[in-house]
C-alpha cells in the first residue's frame, strides 16, 4: 500500500450504488453504441433500398417495351395497282414500292372508321400506324403473290405515340406541342379499343428484331445486337479461357521468383484496375488505326473486351489453381509424372470448376461492358440486318446490347427510354443466368481438402 | 492460295505429322513402349510443333512486314504533286490500295478475266463502271497514277505472297524432316515437347505486359502527334474546352482543366455518397450482424455491384435527374432554383456513389475481417463497449486499409464513363455549383473519337492526350492504394 491511499481509502466521490443500475455516464455510453449500430443499419438499409429502387425502376419502366399496340385492319389488295401485267412476276411485284401501299392502307383505315364521328382530316388517319406499315404489305404480297385481288386481314403496328398513349406513357395534354398525332386521334383509338381493333401482345419484335430508325421506335427490337454480343462473347471466350488459363499455369507453377515475375504479376494487378474505355482508346488504335481490322466489327469488340477480362479471369483461375493442395502434385510426381504432366493431368481438372466460375464471371463483366465499345464504332448507326453467316457476324459491323442500349438512351423520342429499360431488362436476364450458372457451378463442385 | 489456305495446309501437315511421328516411334520398337523414352504421342506430338512452330512464325512475320515492302515499292512512283492534290501521301496510297483490291474483287467475281485486269487503262476502259458491276464502289474516277500504281501494287503483292506460301511451305516440310529424322527410342521427346509447352505459358503469361505496352504505345504515338498539333501548354493550363466542329479548321481551344475540374468534383460527390455508406454497412456487417443478415444483405449489395455502368447511367439519365429537378430546380419543392437541367454533377456523383457503395464496402469488410480477433478482445475485456472498440481500436488499425480502398474508389469514379457520358452533361465548366452540368475527361473521350475514323486533326487526337492523362492518374492511384494495402496486409499476417 502506498501512502496516497492511506489517507482516503475511498475516494469521497465515488457513488454508493449498485453497479447494476447504470448511471449518467454509462447512459451515455450505451446510447452512443445503439446510435453506432443505429448508424450501421440504416447504411446498411440506404444501400438496400438503392438496390430495390433501382431493381423496381427497372422493371416499372422496362416492363411495357415487351407489349406492343397492334391495330387489326382489313386491306383490299387490288390488282390493278399491285400487278398492272397480272402475271405475278416477282420483279413486277418489286417495282410497286412501299410507298405505293400506303395509299391502299389510308383508303381501308378510311373505309374502317366511317362509323365512328371524327374530325380527323382522312389524310391524316394513318398517323395512328406505324410507318412501317407499308412495308409489311408489301412483303407479304411478295412473299405470297396469291393473296392479290382479296381483302386480308392485317395486324398493323400501332404508332409509337398510340401505343404510349393505352400504356399510360403519353398524355392527352402532351399531344399539344405533338405533330405526330392530336386528341383527336386519341378519342378515335378509345372506339377502336372498344370495338377490339386494336389489340395489345407480346413484342417478339422487340426481343428478336433489328433496330429501327428513329422515328419508328415502335418497330426497334434488340435481336439483332444480341447476336452482335453473341459472337463477341465467343471471341472472348476462345481467346480469354486459354489465354488465361495459359499464364495463370505459368505464374502459379512455374515462373521462378525472379524480377520478370514480378513484372508479370504487378502488370495484371494493374490491368484488372485500368478503366474500361483506356481499352477502348487501345483496341481503336492497336485493332483499327494499326491493324486495319473492320470498324464497328464484333471481333474487334471481342478482341479488345477479352484484353479487359483477362486480368480477372488470371486472379481466379490462380486462386482455383492455389487451392488444389500440394499432396496431388506430389503424389504426382511421385509415381513418375514430369511436372507439365502433373499440372496437366491432375491440377488443372481438379481447378477447373472454379477456373469456369472465374471464366463466366468475367464474360459478364464484358458482356455489360459499353464504354470501349462506344469507341470502336459499334454505336451510331442502324443495326438492321443479321450477319449472313459465322465469317460475317464476326466481321460485319453490328452493334452490341449494351451499346444498342446507349444508342436508344441517346435518342430524342421519349418511346426510345423504354425501349432502353426493356433492353436492360434482357441484358440483366443474360447476366443473371450467367452468374447462376456461376453459382450453381461452385456448389455443385466445390470441394474442400 | 490464300492465308486461309495456307494455314489449313500447315495444319494438315502437322496432323500428319503427329500419326506419322508416333507411328515411326512405335515401329523402331517394334509396338513395345517401354522401350521408349517418352510415350508415343509425344514422339507424335515433337513433329507436329516442328512443322507448326517455325511456319507459323514466318507466316507471321512475313504478313506483318509484306504491306511495308509493298507500299515502300510503289511509294516512289507517285508524283508530289499528285500528294500534294490529295492532301497527303497515306490518302493517295489508301486510293491505290481500294483501287487494287477492287480489281481482286472484280477478278474473283468474274467480272474481268486476269489479261483484262492487268491491262486496264484509264482511256479505254471505265473502270469505275467496271467494278460497280463486281459491288465494288470507287469514290472518284480512276486517273493514270492511280491505276498504274494500283497494277505494281498487285504486281508486287502477288509475288509476295507467290514467295510467301513457297517460303511458309518449304520451312514447314524442313521441320517435318527434320523432326521425323530425329526420332529414336533413346529420343527425349517428352522434355522437348514439354519445353515447347511451357514457351507457350510464358508468352501467354507476357500478354498482360504486351497489352500495357500497347497501351503506352498507342497513347503515346498519339499524344506526341497531338502536341505537335496543340501547344503543350495551352492543353495542360488552359482554362476553356472548346473545340471547332469544323474539324480541321482551328481555333478549337482545348484546355484540359474544366474537364479534370468536372471529372474531380463528380468523384468527389460520388465518394461523399459511397464512403459513409459503405463503411458504415461494412462495420455493421462485420461486427454487428447476425450470420443470417449477413448472408443474405452482403450478397444483396454486391449485386449493385454486378449491373452494368450502362444502367447506372440510365438510372441518372431518366430517374434521377429529373427528380433532383423536382426537388432544386425552378419551382421545385425547395423553392429554389439551383437546377437547369436534369444532367448535372449531383445527378452523376448520387449515382457513381451508389454504384460504388458495394465496392468501399466490400474492401473495407475483408480488411476489418483482418484485423485480429484478440485486439477486440482485449478492448472488450477492458471494459470498452462494442462501439468503443470499433471506433478507437478496430478502425485505426484498420485505417491504412481503409483508405487504400477509398483510393480504388476514387480511381474507378475517376474512370467511369457511361454515368457521366448520360448523367453529367455535355458542357465543360468551371464552376462551383454542384447543380450545373459539367463534364469529364472520360466523357470527353467519348465524343472526341466516337464514330470518327480520321485521326489527324488535333480535335480528335486530344482523346489519346485525355486518355493518357487519365490513365496515369488512375494508374498512379492504384499503385499507391495497392502499396498501402499490401504493408498493411503484412502487418498482421
Amino acid at each position: 500500500m502506498t501512502d496516497a491511499t492511506q489517507g482516503a481509502p475511498f475516494p469521497a466521490s465515488r457513488p454508493t450504488r449498485s453497479i447494476l443500475s447504470e448511471d449518467a455516464r454509462t447512459r451515455k455510453r450505451n446510447a452512443a453504441e445503439r446510435r453506432f449500430k443505429m448508424y450501421g443499419m440504416a447504411a446498411l438499409g440506404v444501400g438496400i433500398v438503392f438496390l430495390v429502387l433501382l431493381l423496381t425502376t427497372i422493371v416499372r419502366n422496362g416492363i411495357p417495351a415487351f407489349t406492343q399496340t397492334f391495330i387489326v385492319l382489313e386491306v383490299p389488295l387490288p390488282e390493278a395497282t399491285l400487278d398492272p401485267n397480272g402475271e405475278r412476276l416477282e420483279a413486277d411485284l418489286k417495282k410497286v414500292s412501299t410507298f405505293g401501299y400506303n395509299p391502299l392502307i389510308e383508303q381501308a383505315l378510311i373505309e374502317a372508321t366511317a362509323d365512328i364521328p371524327t374530325e380527323i382530316e382522312d389524310g391524316d388517319l394513318d398517323k395512328i400506324l406505324s410507318a412501317s406499315a407499308g412495308a409489311i404489305l408489301r412483303n407479304t404480297v411478295i412473299a405470297d403473290p396469291s393473296v392479290i385481288g382479296t381483302l386480308q386481314e392485317f395486324e398493323l403496328l400501332a404508332s409509337s405515340r398510340v401505343d404510349g398513349y393505352l400504356k399510360g406513357r403519353v398524355e392527352r395534354a402532351d399531344l399539344a406541342r405533338d405533330n405526330n398525332l392530336d386528341a383527336a386521334h386519341l378519342d378515335l383509338i378509345d372506339v377502336m379499343v372498344e370495338r377490339g381493333d386494336v389489340e395489345r401482345r407480346f413484342n417478339w419484335q422487340f426481343v428478336l428484331g433489328s433496330d429501327a430508325s428513329e422515328s419508328r421506335p415502335e418497330q426497334a427490337g434488340i435481336g439483332v445486337s444480341m447476336i452482335g454480343s453473341f459472337f463477341m462473347m465467343l471471341v472472348v471466350l476462345g481467346l480469354s479461357l486459354p489465354i488465361g488459363v495459359a499464364a495463370s499455369i505459368y505464374l502459379e507453377e512455374f515462373a521462378p521468383q525472379n524480377r520478370l515475375t514480378d513484372i508479370i504479376e504487378v502488370n495484371i494487378s494493374n490491368l484488372a484496375a485500368v478503366p474500361s474505355i483506356v481499352f477502348g482508346i487501345l483496341g481503336l488504335a492497336a485493332f483499327i488505326q494499326f491493324a486495319h481490322l473492320p470498324q464497328s466489327a464484333p471481333l474487334v469488340g471481342g478482341l479488345t473486351l477479352t484484353l479487359m477480362t483477362l486480368p480477372t479471369i488470371v486472379i481466379s483461375t490462380r486462386a482455383a489453381l492455389k487451392s488444389v493442395p500440394p499432396s496431388i502434385r506430389d503424389a504426382a510426381l511421385g509415381v513418375g509424372a514430369s511436372k507439365m504432366q502433373s499440372v496437366f493431368h491432375h491440377v488443372l481438372p481438379l481447378a477447373m470448376p472454379g477456373i469456369l466460375t472465374g471464366t463466366i464471371i468475367g464474360l459478364a463483366q464484358a458482356l455489360g461492358e459499353t464504354a470501349p465499345l462506344l469507341l470502336i464504332g459499334m454505336v451510331g448507326f442502324i443495326a438492321s440486318n443479321y450477319p449472313d453467316g459465322v465469317a460475317e457476324g464476326f466481321l460485319s459491323p453490328n452493334s452490341a446490347m449494351p451499346a444498342q442500349i446507349y444508342e436508344w438512351a441517346k435518342r430524342a423520342d421519349p418511346a426510345y427510354y423504354e425501349r432502353a429499360w426493356g433492353g436492360i431488362i434482357v441484358l440483366l436476364l443474360f447476366l443473371l443466368t450467367m452468374n447462376l450458372i456461376a453459382v450453381l457451378l461452385r456448389r455443385r463442385f466445390e470441394r474442400r481438402w | 492460295m490464300t492465308t486461309t489456305t495456307l494455314l489449313a495446309l500447315i495444319l494438315i501437315l502437322a496432323a500428319a505429322g503427329w500419326i506419322l511421328g508416333r507411328r515411326r516411334a512405335l515401329a523402331m520398337v517394334e509396338g513395345d513402349q517401354r522401350q521408349l523414352h517418352s510415350l508415343p504421342n509425344y514422339y507424335g506430338w515433337q513433329v507436329a510443333i516442328f512443322v507448326m512452330v517455325p511456319a507459323f512464325a514466318l507466316l507471321a512475320l512475313w504478313l506483318a512486314i509484306q504491306p511495308f515492302a509493298v507500299n515502300m515499292g510503289i511509294s516512289d512512283m507517285i508524283p508530289e504533286e499528285r500528294v500534294a492534290q490529295a492532301g497527303s501521301r497515306a490518302l493517295v496510297m489508301a486510293d491505290v490500295r481500294r483501287l487494287a483490291g477492287g480489281l481482286d474483287t472484280a477478278q474473283a467475281a468474274g467480272v474481268l478475266t486476269a489479261e483484262e485486269a492487268r491491262g486496264l487503262s484509264v482511256e479505254a476502259n471505265d473502270i469505275r463502271d467496271r467494278l460497280a458491276q463486281a459491288g465494288v464502289a470507287l469514290g472518284s474516277a480512276v486517273d493514270a497514277v492511280t491505276l498504274r500504281a494500283a497494277q505494281r501494287y498487285r504486281q508486287l503483292a502477288g509475288w509476295g505472297d507467290l514467295a510467301r506460301n513457297i517460303a511458309v511451305i518449304v520451312v514447314a516440310v524442313a521441320g517435318f524432316a527434320l523432326a521425323f529424322r530425329a526420332i529414336a527410342p533413346a529420343f527425349r521427346a517428352r522434355n522437348t515437347v514439354e519445353r515447347a509447352v511451357r514457351y507457350l505459358l510464358i508468352f501467354a503469361a507476357f500478354i498482360a505486359v504486351l497489352t500495357t505496352v500497347g497501351i503506352f504505345l498507342s497513347l503515346i504515338f498519339n499524344t506526341v502527334k497531338f502536341l505537335g498539333l496543340y501547344p503543350a501548354e495551352d492543353f495542360f493550363l488552359g482554362l476553356n474546352w472548346n473545340p471547332s466542329f469544323s474539324g480541321r479548321g482551328g481555333g478549337s481551344e482545348l484546355g484540359i482543366l474544366p474537364l479534370l475540374w468536372g471529372t474531380l468534383y463528380i468523384s468527389f460527390v460520388a465518394l461523399v455518397v459511397a464512403v459513409p455508406i459503405g463503411l458504415m454497412a461494412a462495420i455493421y456487417l462485420a461486427e454487428y450482424a447476425s450470420k443470417k443478415v449477413r448472408t443474405y444483405a452482403k450478397p444483396a449489395l454486391e449485386i449493385l455491384a454486378g449491373i452494368p455502368t450502362i444502367v447506372y447511367g440510365l438510372f441518372a439519365l431518366v430517374t434521377v435527374g429529373p427528380l433532383l429537378v423536382d426537388v432544386f430546380g425552378r419551382g421545385g419543392l425547395l423553392g429554389v432554383n439551383w437546377m437547369q437541367g436534369g444532367t448535372a454533377v449531383m445527378t452523376a456523383g448520387l449515382v457513381m456513389g451508389i454504384m460504388l457503395i458495394p465496392f468501399v464496402s466490400s474492401l473495407s469488410d475483408d480488411i476489418i475481417n483482418s484485423v485480429p480477433q484478440s485486439m477486440r478482445d482485449g478492448s472488450l475485456g477492458i471494459g470498452a463497449t462494442h462501439s468503443e472498440t470499433v471506433r478507437q481500436v478496430v478502425m485505426p488499425a484498420a485505417l491504412p486499409g481503409i483508405v487504400g480502398a477509398v483510393l480504388l474508389a476514387a480511381s474507378r469514379a475517376i474512370g467511369e464513363t457511361m454515368i457521366v457520358v448520360l448523367g453529367a452533361g455535355a458542357a465543360a465548366r468551371l464552376s462551383l455549383n454542384p447543380f450545373d452540368a459539367m463534364t469529364t475527361v472520360t466523357a470527353k473521350i467519348v465524343s472526341q473519337l466516337t464514330g470518327d475514323s480520321d485521326f489527324s486533326s488535333p480535335e480528335a487526337l486530344v482523346a489519346f492526350a485525355l486518355g493518357i492523362t487519365l490513365f496515369v492518374i488512375t494508374l498512379g492511384l492504384n499503385v499507391f492504394a495497392l502499396y498501402i494495402v499490401r504493408r498493411y496486409r503484412e502487418q498482421y499476417e
